[in-house]
């Protein structure tokens, strides 16, 4: 069978099931909207939770971002995983035990205040949409790659496809559409990584894969490490960051991710505080499979690609013999080819390739190359796009059509389960937090219902928008996304079950602080040209939300000690939450 | 009531002792030994990675794994021994 139609299947037949389960699990009210009723057992909460957190970022970008990067990726390996270790520690179990729907609701109950419930609603508004936008992003390439249709023609058809049953099956829906769709993704990526290891290094496992020796007599890392010294490249296992950069990075990231609102919300649909505890710990052990397969995907990702590009023997290799995943990825414009020795042959070394991202124009060279305008003066002579590394992995190891097919609709499912996810969020915080808790709270539950479900569908239009229109700062914004959980959100929860005697006075000053220096520091860096020698501390915009959240804590411990302690009845609150028993049975009302 | 009070109190103290002692090796490993002390750890070999190396790109996460399963345990027997389970 070709490989089109083979990924018609894959993705056709994945399609076909999730709307199946969308039509089993529709939400009759608010409660299924927006928790799934609280029944979900821990089992089938990580398996969801691990599809809404893994997007198409986790599948498509970060074994790329490792790939080229080396060491250094490690900031967001740790990052991406060790958030968990707070959220199932510092957040989940207690957030369970106040048992609403939303954090807004905490964050608003908790600091009884609406203003406090306003500045939640907009950084959970604010985060999930830049993240949204990237998923129908991803999308969308898939589609234009794979399946030949256009990049804005998959957008909606992703629209669709995430607008059926998200609107119609709210949280119920889609935590099990999302328990399916990990197992797809899961397969998607650990089938080509283990064919991979297997080719690579003879080992079944990737993980342990990574430390083999190979056919030289060399480690693979060592191996790595030696082409990266022949071709001018840092060596693959140092890293190049500073160290307070990737400590700052790495807090960041963790306490961003356990900040995350549609992260968060997943914990609410446990049936028991102790499920809460749990399902984090299944979530990890979920997130824990792709993450620690990621290093050895990337690992032997670039040796392949390398050796690939530049021939056994190093000296590049003639643009007629190059293979077809070269040409073809070149045809979607995430490689690039300018051969600036004339000799014919594409080599690939340090420096980058072009200035920018390459520009194209309409014509071919004479090898049947697209041509370049804006080679730079390196003689690094190529341009490869690192979204492309796990897409292209398979193609370049050669691994049988149906991998291939299996991986696109992997990449799709990654890009579905978390766009499900965060249009719940927005729609429920829209509902739920604005129309019902703070404009009108005399409407119905079915009203609510109706409000939830236009709201998802305005989101699902504007975010489809997004991707077929993407803002040229999709990456720029999924930074300000993690700095703004890490530095107003994460915090503001913390201090709120461990500290009784904060008040609203003290939070919403905290997390103004924390919010106004991080987004100021992102704008000034990433939109208004500011330099890396500029850099407070050497910190990077990426790292600079752990900054924001030790402002919000040191003003908010200042301001409520200079302010009246909460009243007793939410002091009673806070004492509550900490106790797990009646998590179940408060629910129930 | 006092002495659920009191109970209570004893609870939340053994609670926060319990995450202290996981969050301490998180930082440790997470913050020490993949970040800060990565380059003397490097001196190590561990089945073919540098030993650094390794705990940034695969140990931290097995490490991250086995303390929430620890956390859940001991949180499982303390919540049986103040009798606050469900």
């Amino acid at each position: 069978m070709s490989l089109d139609l083979l990924t018609y299947l894959f993705i056709g037949g994945s399609f076909a099931l999730y709307i199946g389960i969308a039509i089993w699990a529709r939400a009759g009210s608010t409660k299924e909207f927006y928790v799934a009723g609280g029944g979900v057992p821990p089992v089938a909460n990580g398996m969801a939770t691990a599809a809404d957190w893994m997007s198409a970022a986790s599948f498509i970008s970060l074994a790329g971002i490792v790939s080229f990067i080396g060491r250094d990726g490690s900031a967001y390996l740790m990052g991406w995983t060790g958030g968990y270790v707070l959220l199932a520690m510092l957040l989940a179990p207690y957030l369970r035990k106040f048992g609403k729907f939303t954090v807004p609701d905490f964050i608003g109950d908790r600091y009884y205040s609406n203003t406090a419930r306003t500045i939640a609603v907009i950084c959970t508004i604010v985060i999930s949409f830049t993240y949204v936008a990237g998923q129908m992003r991803g999308v969308g390439i898939v589609f234009s790659r794979y399946l030949h249709v256009d990049i804005n023609t998959g957008v909606v058809i992703g629209m669709a496809i995430v607008f059926f049953y998200a609107v119609l099956g709210g949280m119920k829906g889609i935590t099990y559409t999302q328990v399916a769709q990990y197992c797809v993704l899961i397969l998607a990526f650990m089938v080509p990584a283990i064919f991979l290891s297997m080719q690579v290094t003879g080992h079944f496992l990737p993980q342990t894969g990574l430390g083999a020796t190979l056919d030289n007599g060399q480690s693979v890392l060592a191996t790595l490490n030696e082409l990266h010294r022949e071709l001018g490249f840092a060596e693959y296992t140092d890293g190049r960051k500073t160290t307070i950069d990737l400590f700052f990075l790495t807090a960041a990231l963790m306490c961003g991710t356990a900040g995350l609102p549609h992260v968060i919300v997943r914990f609410f649909t446990v049936p028991r505080v102790k499920d809460a505890r749990i399902s984090a710990g299944w979530a990890l052990v979920f997130i824990a499979i792709l993450y620690t397969t990621v290093p050895a995907v990337a690992g032997f990702g670039r040796v392949n690609l390398i050796q690939t590009i530049n021939g056994q023997d190093n000296q590049g290799t003639e643009y007629t013999a190059m293979p077809d995943w070269f040409k073809n990825w070149e045809n979607s414009g995430l490689i690039a080819w300018a051969d600036k020795n004339g000799d014919g042959k594409v080599y690939y070394q340090s420096g980058n390739a072009f200035n920018g991202k390459p520009a194209f124009a309409e014509e071919r060279g004479e090898f049947g190359q697209r041509i370049t305008t804006n080679a730079s003066d390196s003689a690094n002579e190529v341009y490869v796009d690192r979204d492309i590394m796990v897409l292209a992995n398979p193609e370049i190891a050669q691994l049988p059509a149906w991998v291939i097919a299996l991986v696109a609709a992997g990449a799709v499912a990654a890009a579905l389960s978390t766009a499900a996810g965060l249009l719940l969020v927005i729609s429920t915080s829209i509902s739920h937090d604005l129309m019902k808790k703070t404009i009108n709270p005399n409407i119905t539950d079915k009203q609510e219902l109706m409000y939830a479900r236009l709201a998802a569908i305005v989101a699902i239009i504007i975010a489809g928008y997004f991707g077929i229109n993407p803002p040229g700062f999709v990456a720029q914004v999924v930074a300000l996304a993690f700095g703004l959980a890490a530095s107003s959100v994460f915090p503001a929860i913390i201090l709120g079950i461990f500290n009784a005697r904060m008040n609203t006075q003290g939070a919403v000053a905290g997390m103004l602080v924390g919010l106004v220096s991080t987004m100021a520091y992102i704008i000034y860096f990433k939109f208004m040209g500011g330099t890396a020698d500029q850099w407070f501390l050497g910190i990077s915009p990426e790292g600079f939300g752990t900054v924001g959240m030790i402002l919000n804590v040191i003003v908010a411990f200042i301001v409520s000690a200079m302010t009246p302690p909460p009243p007793a009845e939410i002091q009673q609150i806070v004492e509550d939450i900490r106790i797990p028993r009646g998590a179940g049975a408060a629910h129930a009302h | 009531m006092s002495s659920n009070i009191s109970s209570a109190q004893a609870y939340w103290k053994e609670n926060l002792r319990i995450i202290m002692t996981y969050l301490a090796i998180w930082f440790v490993v997470s913050y020490g030994c993949s970040i800060l002390f990565v380059d003397a750890l490097d001196q190590i070999q561990f089945f073919g990675f540098p030993l650094g190396f390794w705990f940034a790109q695969q140990g931290s996460i097995y490490v991250f794994l086995g303390l929430i399963w620890a956390y859940v345990f001991s949180m499982n027997k303390l919540d049986e021994k103040y009798d606050v389970h469900e």
